[in-house]
């Protein structure tokens, strides 16, 4: 429920604001003497793949928590495991597919030589994660009436999220296909046995499932187009330098 | 769209208007708007607290008929959850049973092994029970709650719970309600003990879930001094029929009748329970949390140009937090009771609102002119944003309102009070944080004010102007001004805010306090809403001792024939030597004797032989002494939440079983009897309750230790580390006699006494210092030399004397008359004598006594105990002063006087022009003019030894290394000259060695060389725009320009080695020094470290907002000043910020370091010590007695560990005694 509220009221306050926000600098962290390590390219990707990958498996592991919540207000004293439930090879999928995206985004940028311009700043990462977590939430605690319900509202809040803190095409086309990709990915890993869902309504994962791996590959390229932003700016004092 | 400009034409009007009446009546409107804010979260107080334990109401048995939904207004003191059906309702059938009489041929086994086969037959009994009358049949399958599968987690609880049917508990359920598993079972309590968790467990366990009462209750252990065994019977009931019930319990009643049983069987209790937040659900609660925390950091951190950044930010955090507790404050008002879990949608809420709004306001007010009124800045700055406020505004709320007709009631109801939060936000945005802008703003225009008072207001005014003609000497002043303190009211004002806000917390000890208030409230709180805390415990215990206390707990019951006897292998009984009569005599306690039972109850420590069962109040409700988790996690285990709605509690059917001591054979096993008889069963007993106690305190006392440590860094991170030790370094200087602040911290003391030199007409503008010589140059274009080696000097003052070392001159200022003239031309003889013999020079110069004494006139005595006729001899005495020239700024002042004496180069000096530039290398001064001449005086004689008129283009900077001195042009280019003696180096040292090896060795000319000044090459383009700073060390000149860009050049054939990019605005500081290091700072407020071998940029920080004003570097780290009256300290390895000084507003950015860990700054019209180390302010030096705006704009750090600044005209020399002792 937050969500489409969240969502959409973000991208109003934020079509509002865009203009300021945008004209102040980021700000720069003092980084001292790492920055001839951020300079380095490798390096620098490195450091980046690897905060990605973390965010991408403590996310997991979150938003794992809340879809076991789905069915049950109540635990069990012994619920802690159950953090670790599900397989052991979700976070890690998890981080590695964050890793990727967070990487692809700003390299899509430039490659396209549009360079992402809209809202670079850390508040609005910020709040661009804390929606992403309230669709989740939303999706797991929120009682729909049905299954259209609940897939029609969360796609708009997906939207929203992109409208809010993306609107790039690029990055609209890249959520859809890898969201698509996953869902398709999700499919065949549950037909073939590997991985199955409390609830086996084939529609109902159908239909939450894309617009939540949308969301977080909007989320995931958020933060790593943000992160690339240093290195971007090195580089390009690097060059001046030369 | 006309109708759109208008609309927002008015809008515009309005809020400036709006913004007016904020600014103007700030401490109204915050009253207005607090109280609002207190009225609307008024309602709140109805709203329960959050983390209470599960609440009861009581209710009678017999007109008992289930509440309806809707909520009955009359019925004021029933609970707004006692409506509707509950979960189930409980029916528990309490069984106390024992084996009697009791047999010593018994094992311990056999105190619970019959007993809990009892419960078998019972379960039959309840199971078969079978109630009919008119209106049909009814048994327990028909009323029970049916249950259909435990939850998917729970597989090892799967042969225990039942899975189906009816939710029937006991202990049966160990051996899957089948007696003869109970019966083939060797080690009962093994079975009993497997099932329960390991380690530490805080919610209800199997046992108690099973047995119904507390484990230590149940008696099942082979310490059972009691020999009685409880447990219960649990049924869980999903319909209440009142005559099943009745006849259920009357069947149990007559088929194991309870004699003195007199519980009371006619209330119910129904138990609410609260939304139980579980670690799972709190982990990503927790996150969500941490990402509110993490925007609203990113948001506040944008807060900038404003007095206190911490106040705003604070105040922009409580506009969103109180807009939400005004939104659900005003919902719950008018009858919306939230349904959502508060902490749950409220990150998300804080998200919806967001804080933009309030940093727009910020940022657009701060934008306006500064010197407008406080009042029109805040009017425009609202009224510039207004539109997109309200744009804003608007759409948000077509948003939420679209999204209200989704349907979801969950989405409805976050709609809504999002709604009422963005509403409530507005107008907390337009009325509290806009007036506490105000105020914020006004403090930041006070605090340029108070900045240009005087620091001494007692004080009369400062004479005005900078000019001081000769003629007219100024007021004596009382002098050597050794300001070191001020009165208390000033040192309140002087204190950094830091400082005073750690005074206050220190001398009221209020952080402690707090804690401990805190603390204690906390604790009692928890101590006493927690449901298995201090109230049920008090209750327990209450209840437990009732029986003891009562002998005989009420007399036997009448059924027991048999009288207790003591158990014959009981160590105790050696102690109870009383007297029971045994009417049953049993073989083995004859030989003990026996004694009377009458008067066994009073000894609690003997066990009865015949084992009582008693019933007291306690097992009315015995379900109390159960965690109240026990039924939430029952049903839990069914995938059923009680969080949130309630369950009835039947009264307990008493059930009394009294199992003969054959059955109880029977019943063995035949392991029983192989079991070993308890070690030493009655110690254990209370060994586990001590242990269980021991366990607690050992626990209590970590967690106490922790918190101490806990504290004590919080303490050690919080507080300065070196908190209060200024004072004792310095303890034995005159401690008593000091003033101390109101604080009672006396600050430390040092005899820093200023030493004004004065014989400038017009403020200075040029220092330069190569140690021994210090020349300065004013406004005016005198340049004057001082004798800077004042270590000799120094000790000649310790008499007292701490005048001026004076130069004997002609100080004429331009505002002379022209009877200047003449004076100058009785000055030039005098100079030239002056010049081949110094010491002696003075002791016979009469003509400069008049001289000298002019000057000394304008000077204060000094100290009160020379007399001023003594210090004037010694000035004179001691002086070497040689004024240069005195070209009068006035262009139409003719100098031919000046021509004459000029040197035989026939170089002549340039009146016109003024000096930009000026070093200082052996005895020969650099002038760079803005004419663009470069002339070399010779310091000693004072005279222009040569000139060159090469560059047209003015000399903003000089640097004089070796033979070599390297101008910059305002034009951009770097001209290299190279000064040439024809005469080898006088190496004759005739002003005595250097006092310290570090001394550059300076070159000295004798009088008769001949020095020529070649320009030997000039870089044209060295920059596309100004060059403005120039430095020479190690044999490298650095430049630094507008155009953004450092470059390194080599001295010796000037060619450029490095252009360095990196900064983003021009360059405005640049440090090197022997070491290599190069440290330049910029308008960008960036500061990089470059290594000039390579030409790489070692680091590069960001430090201030605004330009780098200075930077000056120690071994371990890199002190810079910026525009923003910030002082950086940065590790020079790291290049990470150790720590930032705030200075106060306008305060000179000049910087000196004095030694490792002494630094220097000028303020206004005084310096000020810092420790490096601590970054403390050790003292504050007021160079004048009025601070009159003068401001310390230049500092030279001379080698003997003196200090010399501009103060206006004057030059001031400081001392830091203490560096002194420490290079001693």
């Amino acid at each position: 429920m937050s969500l489409t509220l969240t969502a959409m009221s973000d991208s109003a306050v934020t079509s509002g604001q865009q203009q300021w926000s945008g004209s102040g600098p980021p700000p720069r962290p003092s980084r001292g003497p790492y920055i001839s390590a951020i300079t380095n390219r490798t390096t620098n990707l490195g450091i980046r793949g690897a905060m990605l990958f973390s965010v991408g498996v403590f996310l997991a592991l979150v938003l794992n928590l809340l879809q076991v919540q789905r069915n049950v207000t109540l635990f069990p004293p012994d619920v802690i495991s159950s953090i670790f439930s599900s397989a052991w090879w979700v976070p890690p999928c998890c981080g590695t597919a964050s890793a990727i995206i967070g990487l692809l985004y700003p390299c899509i940028d430039s490659r396209l030589g549009e360079p992402h311009k809209f809202k670079r700043e850390w508040s609005s990462v910020m709040r661009c994660v804390a929606v992403f977590v309230g669709i989740n939430h939303a999706s797991a605690k929120v009682d729909f009436a049905n299954n259209v319900q609940l897939s029609l509202t969360l796609a708009a809040l997906s939207i929203g999220l992109w409208w809010t803190f993306d609107r790039s095409r690029s990055g609209f086309g890249l959520g859809v296909s890898i969201a698509l990709l996953a869902t398709l990915a999700t499919q065949l890993l549950v037909y073939n046995g590997v991985f199955q869902y409390t609830s086996p309504d084939f529609l109902y994962i159908r239909s939450w499932l894309p617009c939540i791996f949308f969301a977080g590959v909007i989320t995931m390229g958020n933060i790593g187009r943000q992160l690339a932003l240093y290195e971007y700016k090195f580089i390009q004092e690097k060059t001046h330098q030369d | 769209m006309t109708l759109r400009e208008q609309l927002r034409e008015k809008i515009s009007a309005a809020f400036y208007r709006h913004g007016l009446l904020c600014a103007s009546y700030p401490v109204p409107i915050i009253l207005f708007t607090s109280a609002s804010i207190l009225t609307c979260c008024y309602p709140l107080l109805r709203l329960p607290l959050p983390g209470t334990g599960p609440v009861e109401f009581t209710t009678g048995v017999r007109d008992y008929s289930v509440p309806s939904h809707e909520p009955q207004g009359d019925l004021g003191e029933r609970p707004d959850w006692y409506r509707g059906p509950p979960v189930a309702y409980i029916q528990q059938v309490l069984v106390k049973a024992a084996v009697s009489p009791w047999d010593s041929s018994l094992v311990t086994v056999d105190v619970f092994r019959s007993p809990l086969s009892r419960a078998f037959s019972l379960l039959e009994e309840i199971r078969n029970h079978v109630h009919s009358d008119s209106s049909g049949i009814r048994s327990l399958e028909t009323l029970c709650l049916q249950v259909t599968g435990l939850f998917p987690g729970l597989r090892r609880m799967q042969s225990v719970l039942p899975e189906h049917g009816c939710l029937l508990v006991s202990p049966g359920n160990y051996w899957q309600n089948q007696r003869e598993l109970f019966d083939s079972d060797p080690d009962l309590l093994k079975t009993i003990q497997k099932h329960e968790p390991k380690g530490l467990h805080t919610s209800a366990t199997l046992r108690d879930l099973l047995f119904g009462v507390p484990g230590k209750y149940t008696g099942v252990s082979h310490y059972n001094r009691k020999r009685v065994v409880t447990y219960t019977i649990t049924l869980v009931l999903s319909s209440y029929d009142a005559r099943f019930l009745g006849s259920l319990r009357a069947r149990l009643k007559q088929l194991h009748p309870s004699a003195n049983c007199s519980l009371r069987d006619d209330h119910m209790v129904h138990v609410h329970f609260k939304e139980e937040i579980g670690i799972a659900e709190l982990i990503p609660l927790v996150t969500t949390y941490i990402i509110l925390f993490a925007y609203i950091y990113f948001s506040t951190r944008k807060i900038d140009m404003v007095k206190s950044k911490w106040g705003l930010a604070l105040a922009a955090v409580v506009t969103v937090l109180s807009s939400l507790l005004m939104s659900v404050g005003l919902c719950t008002l008018f009858g919306l009771t939230p349904t959502l879990n508060g902490g749950e949608i409220f990150p998300y809420l804080v998200v919806v609102i967001g804080l933009e709004n309030v940093l727009v306001l910020t940022k657009s007010v701060v934008s306006t002119p500064v010197d407008l009124e406080v009042k029109l800045r805040i009017a425009q700055g609202l009224s510039n944003e207004s539109w997109s406020i309200m744009k804003n505004m608007a759409t948000e709320l077509c948003i939420i309102l679209i999204g209200y007709f989704t349907l979801v009631p969950a989405i409805q109801e976050f709609c809504l009070f999002a709604v009422v939060g963005l509403v409530s936000d507005f107008f907390l945005q337009m009325f509290f944080f806009t007036t506490v802008l105000s105020i914020d703003i006004r403090r930041m225009e006070l605090a340029d004010l108070n900045r240009r008072l005087p620091a001494e207001a007692g004080l009369p005014p400062p004479k005005p102007g900078p000019l001081r003609p000769r003629e007219v000497p100024p007021p004596p002043r009382p002098s050597p001004h050794t300001i070191t303190l001020q009165t208390p009211a000033f040192r309140n004002l002087r204190l950094p805010k830091r400082l005073r806000v750690v005074y206050f917390l220190a001398r009221t000890r209020l952080a402690q306090r707090i804690i401990m208030v805190g603390t204690v409230i906390w604790i009692g709180i928890l101590v006493y809403t927690d449901p298995a805390g201090i109230r049920t415990y008090l209750a327990a215990q209450v209840s437990e001792q009732s029986p003891l206390g009562d002998p005989g707990g009420g007399g036997l019951p009448p059924h027991l024939g048999v009288a207790p006897v003591f158990r014959g292998g009981d160590p105790t009984s050696t102690l109870s030597i009383h007297p029971a009569p045994d009417p049953t005599p049993l073989p083995e306690n004859q030989s003990q004797g026996h004694h009377g039972s009458a008067r066994a109850g009073p000894l609690p420590q003997a066990p009865p032989a015949v084992p009582q069962i008693t019933w007291g109040a306690e097992d009315e409700e015995g379900w109390r002494r159960l965690s109240f988790r026990h039924w939430p996690s029952l049903f839990s285990y069914y995938n059923i939440t009680l969080a949130k709605r309630y369950i009835s509690i039947l009264p307990v059917i008493p059930v009394t079983v009294h199992v003969s001591p054959q059955e109880a054979i029977e019943t063995r096993h035949p392991q029983d009897t192989r079991h070993p008889p308890p070690p030493i069963p009655k110690v254990s007993a209370d060994l586990q309750t001590d242990l269980t106690l021991y366990k607690v305190a050992a626990l209590g006392l970590a967690a106490g230790v922790l918190l101490v440590l806990l504290l004590f860094c919080l303490y050690r991170v919080l507080c300065p580390r070196n908190y209060g030790q200024n004072g004792v370094a310095h303890g034995r200087r005159r401690r008593g006699d000091l003033p101390c602040d109101d604080y009672g911290y006396s600050p430390p003391v040092s005899e820093i006494s200023p030493l004004l030199l004065r014989g400038h007409s017009m403020d200075i503008e040029c220092l330069a210092s190569d140690g021994m010589l210090l020349a300065s140059c004013c406004l005016a274009g005198q340049i004057r030399v001082w004798d800077a080696q004042t270590e000799r000097h120094n000790i000649d003052f310790v008499g007292g004397a701490t005048e001026p070392e004076c130069l004997g001159s002609e100080a004429r200022g331009p505002s002379v008359s022209g009877d200047g003239l003449s004076e100058e031309e009785d000055s030039y003889p005098l100079r030239h004598r002056t010049a081949p013999a110094r010491p002696t020079l003075f002791t016979d110069q009469p003509d400069l006594t008049p001289l000298i004494d002019t000057n000394f006139t304008s000077q204060p005595p000094s100290h009160l105990s020379t007399p001023p006729r003594e210090g004037f001899d010694f000035g004179g005495l001691v002086e070497r002063a040689y004024i240069e020239h005195e070209p009068p700024s006035n262009s139409t002042y003719p100098s031919p006087s000046s021509a004459s004496s000029s040197p035989p180069s026939g170089a002549t000096a340039d009146w016109e022009s003024s000096v930009w530039a000026m070093e200082l290398r052996g005895n020969l001064i650099a002038a760079g003019r803005s004419s663009g001449k470069l002339e070399l005086w010779d310091a000693v004689e004072g005279s222009l030894r040569c000139s060159n008129e090469d560059g047209v283009s003015g000399i903003t900077a000089l640097a004089f290394l070796n033979n070599r001195i390297v101008a910059a042009r305002l034009n951009g280019s770097l001209d290299f000259f190279t000064v040439e003696i024809n005469k080898p180096l006088c190496l004759l040292q005739y002003r005595g060695a250097p006092g310290r090896g570090s001394m550059p060795p300076s070159p000295c000319y004798s009088s008769e060389d001949v020095i020529s000044c070649q320009l030997t090459r000039s870089v044209q383009c060295a920059h596309q725009k100004p060059i403005t700073v120039l430095r020479a060390a190690a044999g490298r000149v650095v430049t630094g320009s507008q155009d953004h860009t450092v470059r390194i050049y080599r001295l010796e054939d000037s060619c450029c080695l490095f252009t360095l990019q990196g900064h983003s605005g021009g360059i405005t500081a640049i440090y090197i020094d022997q070491t290599m290091v190069l440290a330049s700072g910029g308008q960008d407020g960036a500061i990089c470290l470059w290594d000039v071998l390579t030409g790489s940029r070692v680091s590069h920080v960001y430090g201030h907002r605004g330009d780098v004003t200075s930077l000056v570097c120690t071994t371990s780290c890199v002190i810079s000043s910026g525009l923003d009256d910030l002082i950086c300290i940065w590790d020079r390895s790291t290049g990470i910020k150790l720590y930032s000084i705030q200075q106060e507003v306008g305060c000179g950015a000049s910087l000196g370091v004095i030694s490792e860990s002494l630094l220097v700054t000028g303020g206004q019209g005084c310096v000020s010590f810092w420790d490096l180390n601590f970054g403390d302010l050790l003292q504050t030096v007021y160079l004048g007695q009025s601070s009159d705006g003068q401001g310390v704009r230049q500092l030279l750090v001379l080698d003997n560990a003196a200090i010399v600044c501009d103060f206006g005209s004057e030059l001031s020399l400081v001392y830091v005694p203490s560096v002194l002792e420490k290079l001693d």
